[in-house]
């Protein structure tokens, strides 16, 4: 019995002593750590896939703290609600960039650009790319190994069966590490654009026209024409190779269709040359939506627009507003022949809505004074309102 | 007991389909492109301008610093190109291209046939003799020669080892050269002791090379400080560092040269080329190549000016046969293979090796199983099956570590590999990433 007791009490002995010495030993080599380190990296996505350039959350996390203006930090994988959360949490200003995506800029399929020998080395770009030109004639472009595929930890990247190439998926959170990956540099992180809508030079052929023809059908040239049809001047020729910078692209398209080659490629826009009927309620306007005394019907206006190419004035043909007023209004065409803005396809709904829109109010109002003229009693829907207020 | 290099090695087949044919001069083509680089170092400067009228042997590049050779005209006609033009690998290499009219050597060359045996020129001259012929290794490596043969300062050349042992499968070229031009050699050899002060130079020849042997030893009674040295057939022997010790049972350490043992090794394709650059004034313009392959009508050794379009070579043996896969440039362990036959012959292009279907196929690459004969078979006593996977994972600092700068890339772990793994492909892949690291580091 006493052996027990001996026992647990020696052992509580030595617990107790232990503890004290780790209570001191713990005070006196404590790491002292910002709190805040903590709370960024729990913002923090916690992926490690490094796309911010530091070796993982932490070390992102840490840099943040320590940094005074959060310059140069910036988590592609979280964007910016997250950034804007870590700048919320550190009391700080920060710049918000547009969210990337990763983009391939090679389209040298199966039938763009012929195979002209067969490699059969180890299943590795960065190989195949060390020994020779590749299994076709163009030195530039993709090799099809899948180099970017098992770089990818977002399983965003696959390899497309049919034509050999890489395809991006909406999981990419434009971390770079493919860009790191391939040997031939043919992937570029790039604004995502409104809708996911982009633009680019799909390729990176830096031979000379004739050579670059040669081995791809879609290679870049190196004409020139889409730094002469670009009207925001996004589109620089080096080295027989356009580049259209994403910061200033207007993704108006016009490049798209003066390339000769098909170099240049458009993502995520509907198809072209549509015939857009416009919806009936059209952007009617308040001031002559609903007439009360003077009752002037909602004008049913219906646009006819045909979409053409650009080059064209865009032709908008307001089909007169059919006013049943007291007098009998006539049938007015008018033809608008300038919308100075680019976007001319339906694609960009919304801003060439919003012109339209001013357009049609211009008009409408013009339709209105001219009423008025006639018929001085006429009041609007707004007029009457203050009226009877 | 012959001598051999102590660790791994293999012996592959060795096919030599073309030894013992004679040397035959191949045609002078209608056009050569000469590239300026076609050794180790800086590519050469053209010295020539387009629509300039050359002579054989005349300089047309010279050579850009320390470590570069001079190139010569290997034709008499006009420069129609100095551009880009698409090599063995298919890319874009800047070249000379000369059209032939005649072949008008230049005065300077003695084109008599007569076998001069005495030295007269010092060791300077001899140095400056052999730079100004643009002589680079002819093993294959092109490490231009009188770099190696001015020791940095605090090392002495014991040794000359002349490496005859071509132990690449198929390639018969040196052999041939051996047979044909011993007394030549033998005076190269002298001139190459004269211009480092070695006191004996040793003959490194495979056993499979029994006349070669024979021959040389029946020349090398009547020389001083010449000794030939019958070594066991074992690949990869003719490695520098694997010579060294097969022959004088010396180890040269990780990351140090050959003259840090007191040997300077050089290839028999250059002791015949320094014998025509000191005693005949004859820059390196022309070699001697092995065509060669199983399904080749006629293998044979073609003396060749270099800028001949390998596909003219190709024709002088039979053509190109129906069943090719593969054409390698130089052997089938080393060789690479090329997708552009019309490229030119180089100065280290020592073979041209067709390849059938059959014989191409490659396995399937499976699973490591752990059997270690990559390890057996190393000669540098690296861990390929290690370093193999070090690459795919990209770790640079345990590729350093694991002395992957060592690797000779002689592709016996490769051959060995009962997986098919393809583990050079890899090594070689890490051995060029380590090497960025490690310049980028300084």
């Amino acid at each position: 019995m006493s052996t027990i007791i001996i026992t647990i009490i020696s052992l509580c002995a030595i617990g107790v002593v232990s503890a004290v010495i780790l209570y001191f030993v713990a005070q006196k080599f404590k790491v002292e750590e910002d709190p805040r380190i903590d709370v960024v990296d729990g913002l923090l996505p916690s992926v490690n896939c490094g796309g911010c350039g530091y070796p993982g959350c932490r070390s992102l996390a840490e840099a943040a703290v320590k940094s005074d203006t959060l310059d140069g930090i910036y988590c592609p994988v979280g964007g910016a609600d997250t950034m804007n959360k870590i700048a919320e949490a550190l009391g700080r200003e920060i710049k918000v960039e547009a969210p990337k995506i990763a983009v391939v800029k090679c389209n040298g399929n199966c039938d763009n650009r012929p195979r002209t020998s067969q490699y059969d080395g180890a299943r590795s770009c960065a190989i195949q790319h060390s020994l020779y030109i590749g299994d076709t004639a163009c030195a530039y472009g993709c090799l099809g190994c899948g180099d970017c595929v098992t770089a990818c930890t977002f399983d965003a990247i696959d390899m497309d069966i049919t034509t050999g190439l890489p395809v991006v998926n909406e999981k990419c959170v434009a971390c770079g590490a493919c860009v790191k990956a391939c040997p031939r540099s043919i992937i570029e992180l790039r604004k995502k654009g409104p809708k996911d809508r982009r633009i680019f030079v799909s390729c990176v052929n830096k031979d000379k026209g004739g050579v670059a023809r040669k081995s791809c059908k879609v290679a870049c040239i190196g004409c020139g024409k889409c730094v002469k049809e670009c009207p925001f001047e996004a589109i620089t020729l080096e080295n027989n190779l356009a580049y259209i910078d994403f910061e200033k692209c207007r993704l108006c398209r016009k490049c798209v269709a003066a390339c000769p080659t098909n170099a240049i490629q458009e993502v995520n826009f509907p198809a072209r040359k549509v015939e857009v009927n416009m919806p009936k309620p059209t952007p009617t306007p308040k001031t002559v939506e609903k007439t009360t005394e003077v009752a002037i019907e909602t004008p049913k206006v219906e646009l006819d627009i045909k979409m053409t190419r650009v080059e064209e004035p865009v032709e908008v043909v307001v089909e007169t507003p059919q006013v049943s007023t007291i007098e009998e209004k006539q049938v007015e065409t008018v033809q608008v022949t300038e919308i100075e803005t680019v976007p001319s396809f339906q694609a960009e709904e919304q801003q060439a809505d919003a012109i339209k829109t001013e357009e049609i109010q211009a008009e409408l109002a013009k339709i209105t004074e001219a009423l008025r003229e006639e018929n001085p009693e006429l009041k609007t829907q707004e007029e009457v309102k203050t009226i009877n207020n | 007991m012959l001598k051999t290099f102590k660790l791994g090695g293999i012996h592959p087949r060795e096919n030599k389909l073309s030894a013992g044919e004679k040397i035959k001069a191949l045609p002078i083509p209608e056009q050569v492109v000469i590239p300026l680089s076609q050794h180790i170092g800086a590519p050469a400067t053209p010295v020539v301008q387009k629509g300039d009228t050359v002579k054989t042997g005349q300089l047309i590049a010279q050579a850009a610093g320390f470590v570069s050779a001079n190139i010569h005209s290997s034709v008499s006609g006009t420069v129609t190109a100095i551009d880009y033009v698409t090599d063995a690998s298919g890319l874009s290499k800047l070249a000379i291209t000369i059209k032939v009219e005649e072949d008008e050597w230049i005065p300077e060359i003695d084109k008599n046939n007569k076998f001069l045996p005495n030295i007269t020129l010092s060791k300077e001259e001899i140095i400056k003799a052999i730079a100004n012929a643009g002589i680079v290794g002819m093993g294959g490596a092109t490490f231009p020669t009188q770099v190696k043969l001015t020791p940095p300062p605090g090392n002495k050349a014991e040794f000359l080892i002349i490496n005859g042992v071509e132990c690449e499968p198929y390639l018969t070229s040196d052999h041939q050269v051996m047979l044909e031009k011993a007394e030549e050699i033998i005076v190269g050899i002298q001139s190459l002791m004269k211009a480092i002060d070695a006191k004996k130079a040793i003959i490194g020849i495979e056993n499979n090379k029994e006349d070669a042997i024979e021959h040389f030893q029946q020349i090398a009674n009547r020389v001083l400080g010449i000794e030939i040295c019958p070594l066991k057939i074992q690949y990869p022997q003719g490695g520098e560092k694997q010579l060294i010790q097969a022959t004088i049972g010396r180890s040269v350490a990780s990351g140090a040269l050959p003259i840090s043992v007191g040997a300077v090794v050089q290839n028999i394709g250059t002791a015949f080329a320094v014998y025509e650059a000191v005693m005949k004034h004859k820059p390196l313009f022309e070699r001697v190549v092995t065509v060669t392959g199983k399904s080749v009508k006629s293998p044979g050794n073609y003396l060749c000016r270099i800028g001949t379009p390998i596909s003219q070579l190709i024709a002088a043996a039979g053509g190109l046969p129906d069943d090719t896969s593969k054409v390698i440039g130089g052997g089938p362990m080393m060789g690479r293979s090329m997708i552009n036959i019309d490229s030119p012959i180089t100065k280290g292009t020592s073979g041209v090796l067709i390849i059938n279907e059959k014989e191409a196929a490659r396995k399937t690459a499976r699973n490591c199983i752990r059997c270690g004969k990559c390890v057996s078979v190393c000669t540098m006593g690296l861990e390929p099956y290690l370093l193999e996977k070090l690459a795919v994972t990209n770790m640079l600092e345990s590729l350093e570590i694991e002395k992957v700068m060592d690797c000779i890339e002689c592709g016996s772990c490769s051959y060995t590999c009962p997986a098919a793994r393809p583990l050079l492909d890899y090594i070689r892949l890490g051995k060029g990433r380590t090497a960025t690291m490690i310049r980028n580091r300084k």
